[in-house]
């Protein structure tokens, strides 16, 4: 009933929220830690809800065989409705302030007693503030477009596949806006595992190929090992505070007391809880010894790697750290958090440079994506929440356009990724927006002055330099180590557009079991309608090669440009990344619109200790709100650090310097880059000057050993699974030897009974007769014996 | 009652059956000795020989002897139990002796031998 009643609701509300969303507006004050979330209709339901009904309208489609493109279209008005009711939602989430709550059903419940703590609630309801909605702004809005971009990306497989592709899409979209809508850790447990899961059956979408079944295993092994901690921290979570959902987790910090009455304040829990959401988080992202599955996910269809393991689900850690921060900040020592930003910062480096010398454009992009999120990690250790959540905002944005210009190339020339086979992509027909799209999000990736990329990093590093080391341990040199990735991001960045997009135009198609993608074009009946309206390069007389095994193999290879879905898409999202640095400008006083939404929310800073003092006994009231307003022009992350001695970046103050020495950091990168490979170079394989660094004494030996992983790979190999191969040979003999022993003496019982007494069954008539006879000659005379 | 009380003349014991008595001038005892020596010679039989219709001659000897007992113990105890049952015990006996017998003729046409011992196959 109770179902029925939210379904008609929701029903009701989705045509009322748009006259709710224009009566909001107004001025939204500040998040109050702790504070009673306000109450809200059920709308915000429909975020989840419609990736869902998605899901089940693709699996009909599937179940009734359906062989054209209407799963995408299902998929992408799905999401772009999500994407509507979700600015709707966040209209009205801003027109009142703190947190909201949307009650959906009571999920699980139950209790063991009446006392403290002795009850245990994980509802299927929606916890919405400032953080939710940007959150889920992106995720949406990224979805609908990657979905239209991968209708056309998958056509090739348009049938089954297609069907299967967009439910696992579909089904991801859900998970993660569980993940970051539900109002409890449990919520986000079931979220972070169902994120889990698509990207583990997306990363094997092409089934048949070993490499990509291995990626996909290993993508979800790696994962169960954060998961664990995640799902130990949520019980360390209940078992401390009687209570997983964030309202009361949330209460209980800004009181500085649990339910059950423990003090907080160097409480074990203020690390250990931290520490073990970490691994979860660690796993999730990719993060220092977790990172080994993303580089191989990279196996999974292109709209994938942007949409899951570029834009969003990767981000799932910083959005749990940002989520949680009032937690990580119990710790007067906020040890933790330095643990993240070094980590972080590890991370960015180890990854960039993994990433100078890798050849596969796709694998490169693979690695900065570790590489940035290093760089938001590090964003959080060092204590802006701010930074993070901006980067995290215009990294989905640049490296979404990034992905899905590396998966049109690979779409068009038959699977090839490897930027020695590929030059002057920019100059040929039909491929102008794809090489505009891809130079934006190299400027952006590799922090060109005044790009969204720039201005996002620029907020890290800055604030890597205010935090004094003594708050945050080595917080400065966490920001040189950042300075030093940003300068081999803008290089590894440019490496690969001035291979690939410029120089002189040279081609040879993959091979198409090559990188994954690519199944050929055509098969027999793909029409390949836009392939002549948009690639004129098609020369019509040749028959074009499109019939059974399409490109490469024989006959002539003609690049196939790509058509207005994905040049469509790429335009926007480059537009977009572009537009993101106007976010930068919007609220300037609160450092950003990030900025804005992240002090409305539960990732604000509050150093340890001011959650909780004087206004715990007059409640939720006004000492929150001076402490807002007093700071209301300082960041999220600045605010701290105000009241103690800032550091300095060299003497200067970070904020003024860092635009000057991350931009020409950048343009460094950008110029060596256009050194080594553009200059002089007049094939696709070498580049003069290319050739001379590798010959160079220190360059040219370490280069090889980064282009292989630095054998990372073969260390955990060693490491762990051969390990565990012996450790699982010698339980296979003990379980042979002695489990199987032990079973097997059970068996022979019976078996030798039955030997001994075998030789009585003689199969002679009388000797039976003769047996029943004494048989009941004794049986008698045991009769007559008891009656005497 | 006592198994003794068996060995007792039927004039002077239990029952009288329309004025007449039970057993002239012979006991109880004396029909269930004819019983058991029937039954123990047909057992013998049964055991010692091989020819199968011999055999199913001992197992009909050794049936005669239960009947015979169940008539003397019906007479003793001046009722018709015992020899109804017989009635019922005989007809059975019929139906089975040609079914035995289309057994055995089955037999030995599978084999030309009457010998029991031919037929093994339950050997364990």
């Amino acid at each position: 009933m109770q179902l029925v009643d939210t379904v008609m609701s929701l029903l009701s509300l989705a045509t009322m929220g748009a006259s709710d969303a224009a009566l909001a507006g107004g001025a939204a004050s500040a998040h109050q830690l702790g504070a009673e979330p306000t109450k809200m209709g059920p709308l915000a339901l429909l975020i989840p809800l419609l990736p869902l009904l998605s899901v089940v309208l693709i699996t009909l489609c599937a179940v009734f065989k359906v062989k054209s493109k209407l799963p995408a279209w299902i998929t992408v008005a799905s999401l772009a409705t999500a994407f509507g009711v979700t600015v709707s939602v966040w209209q009205q989430v801003s027109a009142t302030p703190g947190a909201h709550v949307s009650f959906g059903y009571e999920w699980i419940s139950f209790s063991w007693g009446n006392g403290v703590g002795q009850s245990f609630a994980g509802n299927f309801s929606l916890y919405i503030d400032q953080l939710t909605c940007y959150w889920m702004l992106f995720v949406t809005g990224l979805g609908a477009l990657i979905a239209l971009y991968a209708s056309e990306y998958m056509s090739h497989d348009v049938g089954p596949g297609y069907n299967r592709f967009f439910t696992a899409f579909s089904l991801f979209v859900f998970s993660m806006a569980c993940l970051v809508m539900g109002d409890n850790l449990l919520m986000l447990f079931l979220g972070w595992e169902g994120v889990g899961l698509c990207s583990y059956l997306l990363i094997g979408y092409f089934y048949q190929k070993p490499v990509a079944v291995d990626a996909a295993k290993k993508a979800f092994v790696v994962n169960r090992i954060g998961d664990l901690g995640l799902l130990m921290g949520l019980l360390t979570t209940f078992a401390v505070f009687g209570t997983i959902e964030y309202k009361e987790i949330f209460k209980a910090i800004s009181t500085g007391y649990t339910s059950s009455g423990i003090a907080l304040q160097g409480h074990w829990s203020g690390i250990v809880i931290p520490a073990l959401l970490t691994a979860g988080a660690f796993g999730k992202s990719a993060q220092l010894f977790f990172y080994v599955w993303l580089p191989d996910a990279m196996e999974g269809p292109t709209p994938v790697s942007a949409l899951i393991h570029a834009a969003t689900m990767v981000t799932a850690g910083v959005y749990l750290i940002a989520r949680m921060f009032p937690l990580y900040t119990v710790d007067p020592n906020l040890l933790v958090l330095s643990g993240v930003a070094w980590a972080g910062a590890i991370t960015a480096f180890w990854a960039a440079t993994i990433a100078m010398a890798q050849f596969d454009i796709k694998r490169i992009m693979g690695y900065s994506t570790i590489s940035q999120l290093g760089f938001m990690f590090a964003g959080l250790g060092v204590l802006t929440t701010t930074g993070a959540t901006f980067h995290v905002l215009t990294h989905a944005f640049f490296k979404a356009t990034l992905f899905l210009c590396c998966g049109a190339v690979m779409h068009g020339f038959a699977g090839q990724l490897d930027l020695r086979k590929l030059s002057g992509v920019m100059w040929m027909k039909g491929w102008g927006i794809v090489g505009v799209a891809m130079l934006i999000g190299c400027l952006n990736l590799a922090g060109f002055a005044f790009t969204a990329g720039f201005f996002s990093k620029d907020m890290i590093l800055a604030q890597a330099f205010v935090t004094p080391d003594t708050k945050i341990i080595g917080s400065s040199l966490v920001g040189w180590l950042l300075l030093l990735t940003a300068l081999l991001t803008a290089y590894y960045t440019f490496r690969v557009f001035f291979r690939v997009f410029v120089g002189p135009v040279q081609y040879e198609p993959g091979d198409e079991h090559h990188g994954a993608d690519d199944h050929g074009h055509g098969h027999g009946d793909h029409g390949h309608g836009h392939g002549a309206a948009h690639a004129p390069a098609h020369d019509k007389g040749h028959g074009h090669g499109h019939d059974g095994h399409g490109h490469g193999h024989g006959g002539e290879f003609h690049p196939h440009a790509p058509g207005w879905a994905i040049n469509f898409v790429l335009a926007v999202l480059a537009v977009a990344s572009i537009a993101a640095a106007g976010l930068y400008f919007v609220n300037k006083d609160e450092h950003g619109w990030a900025g804005h939404m992240m002090a409305r929310s539960s990732a604000k800073f509050v150093a340890p200790g001011e959650h909780h003092g004087d206004h715990a006994a007059a409640g939720h009231t006004a000492p929150t709100d001076e402490k807002v307003a007093d700071a209301a022009h300082a960041s999220a992350g600045e605010k701290s650090a105000k009241d103690e001695e800032l550091g300095t970046f060299l003497g200067q103050d970070p904020h003024k310097v860092m635009y000057y020495v991350s931009g020409v950091l950048g343009l460094i990168g950008i110029g060596v880059a256009f050194l080594l490979h553009k200059q002089g170079r007049t094939q696709a394989a070498t580049s003069p000057l290319a050739e001379k660094m590798l010959k160079a004494p220190i360059f040219g030996t370490l280069a090889p050993h980064a282009q292989r992983k630095w054998y990372v790979d073969e260390i955990y190999n060693f490491l762990i699974r051969v390990p565990l191969l012996v450790l699982g040979h010698i339980f296979h003999i003990i379980d042979k030897l002695f489990v199987d022993g032990l079973v097997n003496l059970a068996g022979a019982v019976p078996v030798f009974t039955g030997h001994s007494l075998r030789s009585s069954q003689s199969g002679v008539m009388h000797r039976y007769a003769a047996g029943m006879a004494v048989g009941v000659g004794l049986v008698l005379l045991l009769a007559v014996l008891v009656m005497i | 009652m006592n198994p003794m009380d068996l060995a007792v003349s039927s004039a002077e014991g239990a029952g009288m059956l329309g004025g007449m008595p039970a057993f002239a001038g012979a006991t109880l005892m004396h029909y269930l000795v004819v019983s058991a020596a029937m039954f123990v010679i047909g057992l013998i039989g049964f055991l010692t020989r091989r020819n199968l219709i011999v055999m199913f001659l001992c197992t009909e000897l050794m049936f005669q002897a239960a009947g015979i007992a169940l008539i003397a113990f019906g007479r003793f105890h001046m009722n018709h139990s015992g020899e109804s049952f017989v009635i019922f015990v005989l007809t059975v006996a019929a139906a089975e002796a040609a079914l035995a017998l289309a057994l055995v003729v089955l037999l030995f046409r599978r084999k030309e031998t009457l010998d029991g011992t031919a037929w093994k196959e339950l050997k364990g």
